[in-house]
Protein backbone atom coordinates (compact mmCIF):
# COMPACT_ATOMS: atom_id res chain seq x y z
CA UNK A 1 0.00 0.00 0.00
CA UNK A 2 1.68 3.33 -1.14
CA UNK A 3 0.24 6.74 -0.20
CA UNK A 4 1.49 10.41 -0.92
CA UNK A 5 0.02 13.39 -0.17
CA UNK A 6 0.68 16.82 1.51
CA UNK A 7 0.70 17.06 5.31
CA UNK A 8 -1.14 18.53 7.46
CA UNK A 9 -0.11 18.49 11.32
CA UNK A 10 -1.92 18.42 14.62
CA UNK A 11 -0.34 18.01 18.07
CA UNK A 12 -1.00 16.10 21.25
CA UNK A 13 -4.51 13.77 22.25
CA UNK A 14 -6.32 15.00 19.53
CA UNK A 15 -9.09 13.31 20.95
CA UNK A 16 -12.33 11.93 19.11
CA UNK A 17 -14.88 14.94 20.00
CA UNK A 18 -12.92 17.47 18.15
CA UNK A 19 -12.44 14.93 15.19
CA UNK A 20 -15.97 14.90 15.12
CA UNK A 21 -18.14 16.68 17.67
CA UNK A 22 -20.93 14.70 19.08
CA UNK A 23 -23.11 17.28 18.22
CA UNK A 24 -23.41 15.80 14.70
CA UNK A 25 -23.33 12.49 15.90
CA UNK A 26 -27.30 12.18 15.61
CA UNK A 27 -26.31 10.77 11.48
CA UNK A 28 -23.86 8.24 10.34
CA UNK A 29 -23.78 9.30 7.04
CA UNK A 30 -20.19 9.50 6.01
CA UNK A 31 -20.25 12.80 3.78
CA UNK A 32 -22.18 14.83 6.32
CA UNK A 33 -19.62 13.69 8.90
CA UNK A 34 -16.74 14.84 7.04
CA UNK A 35 -18.58 17.94 6.08
CA UNK A 36 -17.63 18.59 10.57
CA UNK A 37 -14.37 17.01 10.73
CA UNK A 38 -11.57 18.59 12.77
CA UNK A 39 -14.21 21.60 13.06
CA UNK A 40 -13.40 22.50 16.60
CA UNK A 41 -9.73 22.18 16.52
CA UNK A 42 -8.97 23.60 12.90
CA UNK A 43 -12.38 25.15 11.12
CA UNK A 44 -9.90 25.78 8.50
CA UNK A 45 -9.52 21.93 7.73
CA UNK A 46 -12.75 21.54 5.93
CA UNK A 47 -11.21 23.94 3.32
CA UNK A 48 -8.02 22.99 3.34
CA UNK A 49 -8.14 19.39 3.18
CA UNK A 50 -7.22 17.28 -0.39
CA UNK A 51 -8.02 13.92 -1.34
CA UNK A 52 -4.84 11.91 -0.92
CA UNK A 53 -3.46 14.74 1.88
CA UNK A 54 -2.07 12.73 5.05
CA UNK A 55 -2.35 13.67 8.74
CA UNK A 56 0.25 13.88 10.98
CA UNK A 57 -0.06 14.11 14.90
CA UNK A 58 1.58 13.47 17.80
CA UNK A 59 0.44 11.23 21.03
CA UNK A 60 -2.29 9.27 21.82
CA UNK A 61 -4.51 10.24 18.46
CA UNK A 62 -8.00 9.67 18.64
CA UNK A 63 -8.13 9.61 22.25
CA UNK A 64 -11.75 9.62 24.01
CA UNK A 65 -15.05 7.85 22.96
CA UNK A 66 -15.32 4.79 20.78
CA UNK A 67 -17.48 6.55 17.91
CA UNK A 68 -16.30 5.06 14.58
CA UNK A 69 -17.58 8.27 12.87
CA UNK A 70 -14.32 10.05 13.67
CA UNK A 71 -12.11 7.51 11.44
CA UNK A 72 -15.24 7.33 8.83
CA UNK A 73 -15.22 11.40 9.04
CA UNK A 74 -11.13 11.19 8.46
CA UNK A 75 -11.52 8.98 5.62
CA UNK A 76 -14.65 10.90 3.60
CA UNK A 77 -12.35 14.00 4.05
CA UNK A 78 -10.24 12.67 1.68
CA UNK A 79 -7.15 11.65 3.88
CA UNK A 80 -5.33 8.82 2.80
CA UNK A 81 -3.11 8.20 5.61
CA UNK A 82 -3.08 9.02 9.27
CA UNK A 83 0.77 9.15 10.98
CA UNK A 84 0.95 9.53 14.77
CA UNK A 85 3.28 9.14 17.63
CA UNK A 86 1.00 7.16 18.98
CA UNK A 87 -2.52 6.22 18.95
CA UNK A 88 -5.27 5.52 21.31
CA UNK A 89 -6.07 1.89 21.35
CA UNK A 90 -9.94 2.15 19.81
CA UNK A 91 -9.13 4.23 17.66
CA UNK A 92 -6.33 2.19 15.95
CA UNK A 93 -8.61 -0.76 15.73
CA UNK A 94 -12.20 1.15 14.36
CA UNK A 95 -9.34 3.17 11.76
CA UNK A 96 -8.29 0.00 10.34
CA UNK A 97 -11.87 -2.12 11.02
CA UNK A 98 -13.15 0.82 8.46
CA UNK A 99 -10.10 0.85 6.38
CA UNK A 100 -8.10 3.89 6.84
CA UNK A 101 -4.43 3.44 6.88
CA UNK A 102 -2.66 4.39 10.10
CA UNK A 103 0.84 4.42 11.10
CA UNK A 104 3.16 4.83 14.39
CA UNK A 105 6.30 6.47 13.24
CA UNK A 106 7.39 8.75 16.35
CA UNK A 107 10.60 10.04 14.02
CA UNK A 108 8.22 10.68 10.90
CA UNK A 109 5.77 12.63 13.66
CA UNK A 110 8.63 14.57 15.02
CA UNK A 111 10.47 15.43 11.79
CA UNK A 112 7.73 16.20 8.88
CA UNK A 113 6.42 19.64 9.07
CA UNK A 114 2.98 21.07 7.52
CA UNK A 115 3.22 21.09 4.24
CA UNK A 116 5.44 18.96 3.11
CA UNK A 117 4.79 16.24 0.78
CA UNK A 118 5.18 12.92 1.86
CA UNK A 119 5.39 9.32 0.09
CA UNK A 120 4.66 6.40 2.42
CA UNK A 121 4.74 2.54 1.64
CA UNK A 122 3.55 0.41 4.07
CA UNK A 123 4.11 -2.76 2.97
CA UNK A 124 7.94 -1.79 3.15
CA UNK A 125 8.02 0.15 6.23
CA UNK A 126 9.22 3.28 4.53
CA UNK A 127 8.11 7.25 4.97
CA UNK A 128 9.56 9.71 2.83
CA UNK A 129 9.93 13.28 2.91
CA UNK A 130 9.94 14.24 -0.44
CA UNK A 131 10.11 18.11 0.28
CA UNK A 132 13.37 17.63 2.71
CA UNK A 133 14.56 14.43 1.80
CA UNK A 134 14.60 12.16 4.86
CA UNK A 135 13.26 8.85 5.32
CA UNK A 136 11.81 7.12 7.79
CA UNK A 137 11.94 3.16 8.84
CA UNK A 138 7.95 1.86 10.38
CA UNK A 139 6.89 -1.93 11.11
CA UNK A 140 5.32 -2.88 8.14
CA UNK A 141 1.99 -4.28 8.74
CA UNK A 142 1.26 -7.79 9.30
CA UNK A 143 -0.59 -9.26 6.03
CA UNK A 144 -4.03 -9.76 7.64
CA UNK A 145 -3.94 -5.97 8.66
CA UNK A 146 -2.95 -4.98 4.74
CA UNK A 147 -5.75 -7.24 3.53
CA UNK A 148 -8.54 -5.72 5.68
CA UNK A 149 -7.05 -1.98 4.89
CA UNK A 150 -7.01 -2.88 0.98
CA UNK A 151 -10.41 -4.63 1.16
CA UNK A 152 -11.33 -1.35 2.56
CA UNK A 153 -12.12 -2.46 5.84
CA UNK A 154 -12.91 -5.78 7.94
CA UNK A 155 -16.53 -5.90 6.84
CA UNK A 156 -15.62 -5.88 3.06
CA UNK A 157 -12.51 -8.59 3.97
CA UNK A 158 -15.00 -10.67 5.61
CA UNK A 159 -17.61 -10.84 3.14
CA UNK A 160 -14.99 -11.48 0.69
CA UNK A 161 -13.38 -14.54 2.24
CA UNK A 162 -10.05 -12.55 3.25
CA UNK A 163 -10.34 -12.99 6.47
CA UNK B 1 5.82 -16.00 34.52
CA UNK B 2 1.95 -15.99 36.28
CA UNK B 3 -0.47 -14.19 34.71
CA UNK B 4 -2.98 -11.16 35.72
CA UNK B 5 -6.20 -11.24 36.57
CA UNK B 6 -7.41 -10.19 33.22
CA UNK B 7 -4.75 -12.22 31.35
CA UNK B 8 -6.85 -14.91 33.14
CA UNK B 9 -10.36 -14.56 32.01
CA UNK B 10 -8.91 -13.61 28.62
CA UNK B 11 -7.28 -17.31 28.59
CA UNK B 12 -10.62 -18.86 29.78
CA UNK B 13 -12.48 -17.20 27.55
CA UNK B 14 -9.91 -18.25 24.16
CA UNK B 15 -10.15 -22.24 25.68
CA UNK B 16 -6.39 -21.43 26.71
CA UNK B 17 -4.35 -22.62 29.67
CA UNK B 18 -2.21 -19.69 29.30
CA UNK B 19 -1.70 -16.25 27.63
CA UNK B 20 0.97 -13.14 27.35
CA UNK B 21 0.53 -9.89 26.81
CA UNK B 22 1.31 -9.16 23.47
CA UNK B 23 -0.11 -12.29 21.89
CA UNK B 24 -3.11 -11.91 19.38
CA UNK B 25 -6.20 -14.42 20.42
CA UNK B 26 -9.92 -14.76 19.51
CA UNK B 27 -12.00 -14.93 22.84
CA UNK B 28 -15.46 -16.12 23.08
CA UNK B 29 -17.85 -13.04 24.19
CA UNK B 30 -20.31 -12.95 27.38
CA UNK B 31 -22.17 -9.51 26.42
CA UNK B 32 -21.77 -6.97 23.31
CA UNK B 33 -23.17 -3.99 23.97
CA UNK B 34 -23.88 -0.90 21.72
CA UNK B 35 -25.77 2.87 21.96
CA UNK B 36 -28.33 4.63 19.85
CA UNK B 37 -25.07 6.35 18.42
CA UNK B 38 -22.84 3.20 17.75
CA UNK B 39 -25.49 0.67 17.45
CA UNK B 40 -26.96 1.84 13.63
CA UNK B 41 -23.17 1.97 12.29
CA UNK B 42 -22.95 -1.69 13.80
CA UNK B 43 -26.11 -2.81 12.47
CA UNK B 44 -24.65 -1.33 8.53
CA UNK B 45 -21.77 -3.39 9.39
CA UNK B 46 -23.20 -6.31 10.58
CA UNK B 47 -25.68 -6.67 6.71
CA UNK B 48 -22.86 -6.21 4.76
CA UNK B 49 -21.34 -9.38 6.36
CA UNK B 50 -23.70 -11.44 4.72
CA UNK B 51 -24.79 -13.33 7.96
CA UNK B 52 -28.74 -13.54 8.33
CA UNK B 53 -29.03 -13.85 11.84
CA UNK B 54 -26.81 -12.96 15.06
CA UNK B 55 -24.90 -15.86 16.66
CA UNK B 56 -26.84 -15.44 19.92
CA UNK B 57 -29.61 -12.50 20.45
CA UNK B 58 -29.30 -13.38 24.36
CA UNK B 59 -25.66 -11.74 24.42
CA UNK B 60 -26.81 -8.67 22.42
CA UNK B 61 -27.50 -6.01 24.93
CA UNK B 62 -29.15 -2.32 23.15
CA UNK B 63 -29.13 0.31 25.04
CA UNK B 64 -31.00 4.04 23.98
CA UNK B 65 -29.29 6.23 26.02
CA UNK B 66 -27.38 9.22 24.58
CA UNK B 67 -29.83 11.29 22.30
CA UNK B 68 -33.01 10.21 24.38
CA UNK B 69 -35.53 10.89 24.72
CA UNK B 70 -34.94 11.80 21.34
CA UNK B 71 -33.50 15.26 20.62
CA UNK B 72 -34.49 15.20 17.03
CA UNK B 73 -35.59 14.04 14.25
CA UNK B 74 -32.46 12.38 12.92
CA UNK B 75 -31.28 10.79 16.62
CA UNK B 76 -35.28 9.39 16.18
CA UNK B 77 -34.49 7.34 13.37
CA UNK B 78 -30.83 6.53 14.91
CA UNK B 79 -33.27 4.78 17.80
CA UNK B 80 -35.68 3.28 15.08
CA UNK B 81 -32.49 1.42 13.23
CA UNK B 82 -31.54 -0.31 17.06
CA UNK B 83 -35.68 -1.06 17.56
CA UNK B 84 -36.33 -2.79 14.00
CA UNK B 85 -33.50 -4.59 14.68
CA UNK B 86 -33.69 -5.83 17.55
CA UNK B 87 -37.08 -6.99 16.64
CA UNK B 88 -36.06 -8.60 13.73
CA UNK B 89 -33.10 -10.61 15.75
CA UNK B 90 -35.13 -11.34 18.55
CA UNK B 91 -33.02 -9.04 20.75
CA UNK B 92 -34.92 -9.33 24.27
CA UNK B 93 -32.30 -7.51 26.02
CA UNK B 94 -33.48 -3.52 23.77
CA UNK B 95 -33.95 -1.14 26.66
CA UNK B 96 -35.81 2.00 25.58
CA UNK B 97 -36.59 5.41 27.11
CA UNK B 98 -38.56 4.63 29.87
CA UNK B 99 -37.29 0.73 30.34
CA UNK B 100 -33.56 2.54 30.40
CA UNK B 101 -30.67 4.50 31.60
CA UNK B 102 -27.54 5.10 30.77
CA UNK B 103 -25.80 1.76 29.92
CA UNK B 104 -23.25 1.60 32.21
CA UNK B 105 -25.63 2.10 34.94
CA UNK B 106 -28.13 0.23 33.23
CA UNK B 107 -25.95 -3.40 33.07
CA UNK B 108 -24.80 -4.13 36.33
CA UNK B 109 -28.45 -2.78 37.87
CA UNK B 110 -29.94 -5.11 35.79
CA UNK B 111 -27.23 -7.79 36.75
CA UNK B 112 -26.22 -7.81 32.89
CA UNK B 113 -22.86 -8.43 34.07
CA UNK B 114 -21.16 -11.05 36.63
CA UNK B 115 -17.47 -11.41 37.69
CA UNK B 116 -15.42 -13.28 35.12
CA UNK B 117 -17.03 -12.23 32.20
CA UNK B 118 -15.90 -11.06 28.76
CA UNK B 119 -18.04 -7.81 27.58
CA UNK B 120 -17.61 -5.80 24.64
CA UNK B 121 -19.33 -2.50 24.28
CA UNK B 122 -19.40 0.48 21.30
CA UNK B 123 -18.63 2.59 23.81
CA UNK B 124 -15.81 3.54 25.48
CA UNK B 125 -16.93 3.64 28.70
CA UNK B 126 -17.99 0.00 28.79
CA UNK B 127 -14.44 -0.43 31.18
CA UNK B 128 -16.76 0.16 33.95
CA UNK B 129 -17.81 -3.50 34.80
CA UNK B 130 -14.02 -4.26 35.68
CA UNK B 131 -15.62 -2.75 38.72
CA UNK B 132 -17.57 -6.16 39.39
CA UNK B 133 -14.41 -8.51 38.34
CA UNK B 134 -15.24 -8.52 34.85
CA UNK B 135 -12.94 -8.31 31.55
CA UNK B 136 -15.05 -5.30 29.79
CA UNK B 137 -13.59 -3.06 26.70
CA UNK B 138 -14.57 -0.57 24.48
CA UNK B 139 -14.54 -1.16 21.01
CA UNK B 140 -15.69 0.18 17.68
CA UNK B 141 -19.07 -0.66 15.63
CA UNK B 142 -17.42 -2.74 13.50
CA UNK B 143 -16.35 -4.97 16.16
CA UNK B 144 -19.32 -5.17 17.59
CA UNK B 145 -21.20 -6.20 14.37
CA UNK B 146 -18.50 -8.82 14.49
CA UNK B 147 -19.25 -9.88 17.91
CA UNK B 148 -22.85 -9.81 16.91
CA UNK B 149 -22.10 -12.39 13.83
CA UNK B 150 -19.45 -14.86 15.30
CA UNK B 151 -20.11 -14.37 19.52
CA UNK B 152 -16.72 -13.68 19.47
CA UNK B 153 -13.72 -10.81 19.62
CA UNK B 154 -10.23 -10.93 18.85
CA UNK B 155 -7.83 -9.13 21.12
CA UNK B 156 -3.76 -8.60 21.86
CA UNK B 157 -3.39 -9.24 25.62
CA UNK B 158 -2.68 -6.72 27.66
CA UNK B 159 0.46 -6.07 30.10
CA UNK B 160 -0.69 -4.00 33.33
CA UNK B 161 -0.07 -1.38 35.66
CA UNK B 162 -0.91 -2.57 38.61
CA UNK B 163 -1.95 0.16 41.78
CA UNK B 164 -1.87 -1.09 45.26
CA UNK B 165 -4.15 0.78 47.23
CA UNK B 166 -3.89 1.02 51.20
CA UNK B 167 -6.02 2.95 53.58
CA UNK B 168 -9.91 4.72 53.45
CA UNK B 169 -11.53 7.75 51.77
CA UNK B 170 -11.85 10.91 53.98
CA UNK B 171 -15.26 12.49 54.55
CA UNK B 172 -16.66 14.19 51.12
CA UNK B 173 -13.69 11.97 49.37
CA UNK B 174 -14.85 9.57 46.70
CA UNK B 175 -14.33 6.91 43.70
CA UNK B 176 -14.06 9.80 41.91
CA UNK B 177 -11.55 12.37 43.24
CA UNK B 178 -9.45 8.48 43.26
CA UNK B 179 -9.68 8.34 39.44
CA UNK B 180 -8.93 11.96 39.08
CA UNK B 181 -5.66 11.35 41.26
CA UNK B 182 -4.91 8.46 39.52
CA UNK B 183 -5.43 10.10 35.94
CA UNK B 184 -3.19 13.37 37.31
CA UNK B 185 -0.70 11.11 38.45
CA UNK B 186 0.55 9.08 35.47
CA UNK B 187 -1.53 10.93 32.69
CA UNK B 188 -4.49 9.96 29.61
CA UNK B 189 -1.57 7.49 28.40
CA UNK B 190 -0.49 6.30 31.58
CA UNK B 191 -2.09 3.24 30.92
CA UNK B 192 -2.61 2.88 27.08
CA UNK B 193 -3.53 -0.57 25.62
CA UNK B 194 -2.50 -1.55 29.28
CA UNK B 195 -4.79 -3.08 32.20
CA UNK B 196 -5.25 -0.75 35.44
CA UNK B 197 -5.65 -3.90 37.67
CA UNK B 198 -6.36 -2.36 41.47
CA UNK B 199 -5.85 -3.99 44.52
CA UNK B 200 -4.97 -4.50 48.02
CA UNK B 201 -6.59 -3.51 51.85
CA UNK B 202 -7.68 -0.37 50.23
CA UNK B 203 -10.28 -1.80 47.79
CA UNK B 204 -12.38 -3.41 50.50
CA UNK B 205 -12.78 -0.15 51.72
CA UNK B 206 -14.25 1.60 48.66
CA UNK B 207 -18.22 1.20 47.39
CA UNK B 208 -19.32 -1.30 44.79
CA UNK B 209 -20.15 2.08 43.37
CA UNK B 210 -17.48 4.14 43.78
CA UNK B 211 -15.06 1.01 42.11
CA UNK B 212 -17.64 1.62 39.09
CA UNK B 213 -16.58 5.07 39.13
CA UNK B 214 -12.76 4.59 39.02
CA UNK B 215 -13.48 1.34 36.61
CA UNK B 216 -15.22 3.81 34.42
CA UNK B 217 -12.90 6.30 34.03
CA UNK B 218 -9.72 4.02 33.23
CA UNK B 219 -10.31 4.29 29.41
CA UNK B 220 -9.48 8.30 30.24
CA UNK B 221 -5.61 7.10 31.17
CA UNK B 222 -5.76 5.36 27.38
CA UNK B 223 -6.51 2.01 29.20
CA UNK B 224 -8.00 -0.87 27.88
CA UNK B 225 -9.80 -1.90 30.92
CA UNK B 226 -9.66 -1.85 34.85
CA UNK B 227 -10.62 -3.90 37.12
CA UNK B 228 -11.17 -5.07 40.54
CA UNK B 229 -10.49 -8.37 42.45
CA UNK B 230 -13.76 -10.10 43.57
CA UNK B 231 -14.47 -9.55 47.44
CA UNK B 232 -17.65 -10.03 49.54
CA UNK B 233 -19.33 -6.92 48.87
CA UNK B 234 -18.76 -7.72 44.84
CA UNK B 235 -20.41 -11.24 45.62
CA UNK B 236 -23.03 -9.34 47.86
CA UNK B 237 -23.77 -6.81 44.82
CA UNK B 238 -24.07 -9.58 42.04
CA UNK B 239 -26.45 -11.55 44.09
CA UNK B 240 -28.40 -8.32 44.78
CA UNK B 241 -28.69 -7.64 41.18
CA UNK B 242 -29.41 -11.08 40.07
CA UNK B 243 -26.77 -11.83 38.03
CA UNK B 244 -25.67 -15.29 36.56
CA UNK B 245 -23.15 -17.10 38.71
CA UNK B 246 -19.74 -15.51 39.33
CA UNK B 247 -16.43 -16.82 37.89
CA UNK B 248 -13.57 -15.32 40.14
CA UNK B 249 -10.11 -14.76 39.13
CA UNK B 250 -7.23 -13.77 40.65
CA UNK B 251 -4.03 -12.10 39.84
CA UNK B 252 -0.98 -14.61 40.17
CA UNK B 253 1.29 -14.01 42.70
CA UNK B 254 4.06 -13.86 40.47
CA UNK B 255 2.50 -11.95 37.82
CA UNK B 256 4.69 -9.50 36.33
CA UNK B 257 3.37 -5.55 35.89
CA UNK B 258 4.83 -2.91 33.87
CA UNK B 259 4.74 -0.28 36.30
CA UNK B 260 3.08 -0.64 40.13
CA UNK B 261 2.04 2.41 41.73
CA UNK B 262 0.94 2.37 45.89
CA UNK B 263 -1.85 4.79 46.39
CA UNK B 264 -3.14 5.71 49.98
CA UNK B 265 -6.76 6.14 49.86
CA UNK B 266 -6.61 8.73 53.31
CA UNK B 267 -4.04 10.84 51.35
CA UNK B 268 -6.26 12.16 48.60
CA UNK B 269 -8.53 15.23 48.84
CA UNK B 270 -11.89 16.54 46.64
CA UNK B 271 -9.89 17.00 43.42
CA UNK B 272 -10.76 18.57 40.20
CA UNK B 273 -9.68 18.03 36.48
CA UNK B 274 -9.27 21.30 34.56
CA UNK B 275 -10.22 21.85 30.87
CA UNK B 276 -9.52 20.26 28.49
CA UNK B 277 -7.49 16.93 29.62
CA UNK B 278 -8.76 14.61 32.47
CA UNK B 279 -5.13 14.79 33.63
CA UNK B 280 -5.16 18.65 34.54
CA UNK B 281 -6.14 17.95 38.18
CA UNK B 282 -5.86 20.20 40.90
CA UNK B 283 -6.68 19.95 44.36
CA UNK B 284 -8.47 22.59 46.53
CA UNK B 285 -5.06 24.33 47.78
CA UNK B 286 -4.39 25.28 44.04
CA UNK B 287 -7.91 26.14 42.82
CA UNK B 288 -8.55 29.74 43.23
CA UNK B 289 -12.43 31.40 42.50
CA UNK B 290 -13.63 30.21 39.16
CA UNK B 291 -17.08 31.04 38.97
CA UNK B 292 -19.47 28.66 37.03
CA UNK B 293 -22.67 28.93 34.77
CA UNK B 294 -23.85 25.17 35.16
CA UNK B 295 -23.50 22.18 37.43
CA UNK B 296 -24.24 18.80 36.14
CA UNK B 297 -24.67 15.85 38.38
CA UNK B 298 -25.13 12.31 36.84
CA UNK B 299 -23.35 9.84 33.92
CA UNK B 300 -22.30 6.26 33.55
CA UNK B 301 -19.65 7.26 35.93
CA UNK B 302 -21.45 9.35 38.62
CA UNK B 303 -25.46 8.88 38.24
CA UNK B 304 -26.13 6.12 40.35
CA UNK B 305 -27.77 6.56 43.72
CA UNK B 306 -24.96 6.97 46.06
CA UNK B 307 -24.02 9.96 43.92
CA UNK B 308 -27.10 11.37 43.84
CA UNK B 309 -27.28 11.01 47.87
CA UNK B 310 -23.53 12.11 48.61
CA UNK B 311 -25.30 15.50 46.83
CA UNK B 312 -28.27 15.91 48.23
CA UNK B 313 -26.52 15.88 51.66
CA UNK B 314 -25.08 19.17 50.81
CA UNK B 315 -27.86 20.74 48.85
CA UNK B 316 -30.57 19.92 51.72
CA UNK B 317 -31.88 22.69 52.95
CA UNK B 318 -29.73 24.71 50.36
CA UNK B 319 -30.08 26.89 47.49
CA UNK B 320 -28.15 26.73 43.93
CA UNK B 321 -26.47 30.12 43.24
CA UNK B 322 -28.64 32.22 40.98
CA UNK B 323 -25.54 32.69 38.73
CA UNK B 324 -25.86 29.05 37.54
CA UNK B 325 -28.25 26.42 36.24
CA UNK B 326 -27.83 23.13 37.65
CA UNK B 327 -29.11 19.64 36.24
CA UNK B 328 -29.54 16.12 38.37
CA UNK B 329 -29.80 13.15 35.91
CA UNK B 330 -30.32 9.74 38.30
CA UNK B 331 -28.82 7.37 35.81
CA UNK B 332 -31.43 4.80 35.28
CA UNK B 333 -35.26 4.15 35.72
CA UNK B 334 -34.76 2.45 38.89
CA UNK B 335 -32.07 5.10 40.34
CA UNK B 336 -34.87 7.39 40.02
CA UNK B 337 -37.71 5.78 41.16
CA UNK B 338 -34.82 4.91 44.40
CA UNK B 339 -34.28 8.92 44.71
CA UNK B 340 -37.84 9.77 44.89
CA UNK B 341 -38.35 7.37 47.84
CA UNK B 342 -35.15 8.59 49.71
CA UNK B 343 -36.54 12.38 48.92
CA UNK B 344 -33.52 12.87 46.81
CA UNK B 345 -35.43 14.25 44.22
CA UNK B 346 -37.25 16.56 46.36
CA UNK B 347 -34.08 18.12 48.34
CA UNK B 348 -32.39 18.51 44.17
CA UNK B 349 -36.31 20.54 43.03
CA UNK B 350 -36.48 22.79 45.95
CA UNK B 351 -32.54 23.64 45.88
CA UNK B 352 -33.30 25.09 42.43
CA UNK B 353 -32.46 22.17 40.12
CA UNK B 354 -33.56 20.86 37.54
CA UNK B 355 -34.19 17.18 37.93
CA UNK B 356 -33.53 14.98 33.78
CA UNK B 357 -35.01 11.33 32.87
CA UNK B 358 -32.06 9.35 32.16
CA UNK B 359 -29.97 10.44 29.44
CA UNK B 360 -25.69 11.31 28.39
CA UNK B 361 -27.36 14.32 27.43
CA UNK B 362 -25.03 16.92 28.59
CA UNK B 363 -21.89 14.65 29.05
CA UNK B 364 -21.54 14.58 25.37
CA UNK B 365 -22.94 17.86 24.76
CA UNK B 366 -25.62 16.25 23.03
CA UNK B 367 -28.88 18.13 24.86
CA UNK B 368 -30.58 18.42 28.27
CA UNK B 369 -27.62 21.44 28.81
CA UNK B 370 -25.98 22.02 26.21
CA UNK B 371 -22.61 25.15 27.11
CA UNK B 372 -23.17 28.69 25.12
CA UNK B 373 -18.96 30.07 24.37
CA UNK B 374 -17.60 31.06 27.57
CA UNK B 375 -19.57 28.99 29.93
CA UNK B 376 -17.94 27.22 32.33
CA UNK B 377 -19.72 23.77 34.22
CA UNK B 378 -18.58 21.22 36.54
CA UNK B 379 -19.73 18.03 35.97
CA UNK B 380 -19.57 14.50 37.47
CA UNK B 381 -18.50 13.50 33.92
CA UNK B 382 -15.65 11.82 32.41
CA UNK B 383 -14.29 14.45 29.89
CA UNK B 384 -13.37 17.99 29.66
CA UNK B 385 -12.33 17.85 25.56
CA UNK B 386 -13.02 20.88 23.90
CA UNK B 387 -16.32 21.22 22.92
CA UNK B 388 -17.52 17.88 24.87
CA UNK B 389 -20.50 20.06 26.48
CA UNK B 390 -20.82 22.28 23.50
CA UNK B 391 -19.33 25.34 22.25
CA UNK B 392 -15.54 25.19 21.35
CA UNK B 393 -15.08 27.62 23.42
CA UNK B 394 -16.73 26.28 26.56
CA UNK B 395 -15.62 24.62 29.70
CA UNK B 396 -15.71 21.12 31.73
CA UNK B 397 -14.07 21.29 35.08
CA UNK B 398 -14.59 17.41 36.24
CA UNK B 399 -15.20 16.60 39.86
CA UNK B 400 -17.04 14.19 42.16
CA UNK B 401 -20.66 14.88 43.30
CA UNK B 402 -20.01 16.45 46.60
CA UNK B 403 -17.30 18.92 44.90
CA UNK B 404 -20.53 19.43 42.31
CA UNK B 405 -22.90 20.31 44.89
CA UNK B 406 -21.04 22.55 46.44
CA UNK B 407 -19.91 24.72 43.60
CA UNK B 408 -23.92 24.93 42.83
CA UNK B 409 -24.50 26.40 46.24
CA UNK B 410 -21.53 28.62 45.84
CA UNK B 411 -21.23 29.58 42.36
CA UNK B 412 -17.90 28.73 42.06
CA UNK B 413 -16.14 25.56 41.79
CA UNK B 414 -15.96 24.68 45.86
CA UNK B 415 -14.76 22.53 48.51
CA UNK B 416 -17.81 20.22 50.35
CA UNK B 417 -15.60 20.70 53.25
CA UNK B 418 -16.00 24.25 52.92
CA UNK B 419 -19.78 24.37 52.55
CA UNK B 420 -19.96 21.83 55.15
CA UNK B 421 -17.63 23.29 57.84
Amino acid sequence: MKYEGNIIRYGDNVDTDVIIPARYLNTSDERELAAHCMEDLDPAFRSRVRKGDILIAGQNFGCGSSREHAPIAIKASGISLVIAKSFARIFYRTAINIGLAIIECPEAAEAVSDGDRVEADLDRGVIRDLTTGQEFRTEPFPPFIQQIISAGGLVRAFSEGKI
Amino acid sequence: MGMTMTQKILAAHAGADRVAAGQLILASLDRILGNDITAPVAVRAFSGMGTPAVSDPEKIVLVMDHFVPNKDIKAAEQCCICRDFSREQGIRHFYDAGRAGIEHALLPEQGLVTAGDVVIGADSHTCTYGALGAFSTGIGSTDMAFGMASGKGWFRVPSAVRFHLTGSLRRFVSGKDVILHIIGKIGVEGARYRSMEFDGDGVSALSVSDRLCIANMAIEAGAKNGIFPVDEQTLAYLSAHGAAEPRIFKADADAQYDAEYEIDLSEIGPTVAFPHLPENTKTFSEIGNIPVQQVVIGSCTNGRLEDLRAAAEILKGRHCAESLRVIVIPATQQTYLDAMDEGLLRIFVESGAVVSAPTCGPCLGGHMGVLAAGERAVATTNRNFVGRMGHPESEVYLASPAVAAASAVTGRITSPEEVMA
